[in-house]
């Protein structure tokens, strides 16, 4: 397919409208494509920044017990009753959602998803995306000293399918962190090391991410919070998070 | 009460005036409660809401003013366009300059406005945003891409200074 039929996809792509088997040809191309690499991102940013200015205005109190006040009881219960179904649907989504994610506040954890999916696009479409190249993490992990305020263990990627390309200092709202490149396939996976502070200085940007199209673990252990994030097979991502964690814990 | 944050913040960009807001908020919740018996269940209700909201603006005398400032000239049926305009490179570099893309918005004809803050703030499908503006799903792309077009088009301007 020409190049100009995978750019009239990159839109659908971000805002996540394409059917399964071209989400997966799309990302495939996006892997040998710098150019629409580089578009997706343009994409991405602008409507990242639009959420964050989007969301902007906030009613008034009394405008609640206004509008409140105009809904008799009868019409609330009925209200409440065509919700019942949607509400028991978000009840089991945030329910998943705290088990998956342990307990960090879901707003931050979105943010953080939507912070670190922008670095990850933008690593990948960079001409540089590691400042340490090597597949060898005894050279790798060195490279951070001084540079992060923290140490970390990294696995032996040997009898793994799992290769790693290298590393970089990454922020996420102003706080350094490890980032690293490992690649599956054709796939490549960032994995990014924080502080696992208690208040997050998050930067104040989109809330919620249906179109990060990206698979994403993540967990706090040791006081460091790990995510994996990357558009490989769900499993993989597992597999890699499991390898970490084992490695963090000798 | 359902959808009420995001509905007041919807009528704020439709109508650039808290007052005006309020009223609309208001009058759109009264009228969901005049039509809930006809609402059908197992539709999309979301969409229900915000088609009765920017219905009510549109007959408003500011939606008068707005809705009809923009030639529609052959957009029915037109397929997605190719965003062509570059995002310009100091957003992808500073996120947080949350002023400028506001007004830059606030600039947009009605009908972009709504279709992309339908799309990135509400985080509307498709589906969603054609029940909610009444259009056909290809229409909802074409209107998207040229919305974002404009948009970076209108950032390039205010950080060139023109």
């Amino acid at each position: 397919m020409a190049c100009d039929a995978w750019r009239n996809k990159i839109a659908p792509y971000s805002d996540g409208e394409l059917a399964a088997d071209e989400m997966r040809s799309m990302g495939a191309h996006l892997l040998s494509c710098a150019s629409c690499t580089e578009e997706l991102l343009n994409c991405v940013q602008l409507k990242r920044a639009v959420q964050a200015a989007g969301k902007w205005y906030s009613p008034s109190a009394n405008l609640r017990r206004r509008v409140q006040a105009g809904i008799p009881a009868r019409n609330r219960a009925m209200w409440l009753r065509g919700w019942m179904p949607k509400l028991a649907a978000v009840a089991a989504l945030v329910a998943i959602a705290l088990l998956l994610f342990r307990g960090w506040p879901s707003d931050r954890q979105e943010q953080a998803f939507a912070e670190l999916a922008d670095i990850h696009v933008a690593t990948l479409a960079s001409a540089t995306s590691v400042d340490v190249v090597s597949t060898d993490r005894h050279t790798v992990k060195p490279w951070f000293q001084g540079r992060l305020p923290f140490t970390f263990n990294l696995p032996e990627m040997t009898d793994t399918p799992f290769t790693l390309e290298g590393g970089r200092v990454s922020y996420l709202g102003q706080a350094p962190g490890a980032h690293l490149i490992f690649k599956i396939g054709n796939h490549r996976i960032s994995v990014f090391i924080f502080q696992n502070q208690p208040e997050p200085r998050l930067a104040p940007s989109a809330s919620r991410s249906k179109s990060v199209t990206f698979n994403v673990e993540s967990w706090a252990d040791e006081g460091l919070r790990y995510f994996v994030i990357g558009d490989a097979d769900p499993n993989d991502i597992h597999k890699l998070s499991e390898l970490l964690q084992a490695a963090a814990r000798p | 009460m359902p959808l009420f944050d995001s509905l007041y913040n919807f009528a704020r960009w439709l109508t650039h005036d808290r007052e005006e807001a309020e009223d609309l908020v208001q009058e759109t919740y009264s009228k969901a409660l005049k039509g809930f018996p006809s609402y059908q269940q197992g539709t999309n209700f979301r969409a229900w809401m915000y088609r009765i909201l920017r219905n009510t603006f549109l007959t408003s005398r500011t939606g008068l003013k707005n809705g009809t400032t923009i030639s529609l000239d052959s957009e029915e049926g037109e397929s997605a366009l190719p965003v062509t305009v570059e995002t310009p490179e100091s957003l992808l570099l500073d996120r947080s300059n949350q002023q400028m893309v506001q007004e830059a918005i606030e600039e947009l004809p009605l009908i972009f406005r709504e279709v992309i803050l339908l799309c990135d703030v509400e985080e509307m499908s498709y589906q969603e945003i054609a029940e909610t503006v009444s259009i056909p799903i290809g229409t909802v792309m074409s209107r998207l891409a040229r919305a974002r077009n404009a948009l970076r088009l209108g950032l390039t301007k205010k950080l060139q200074g023109v």
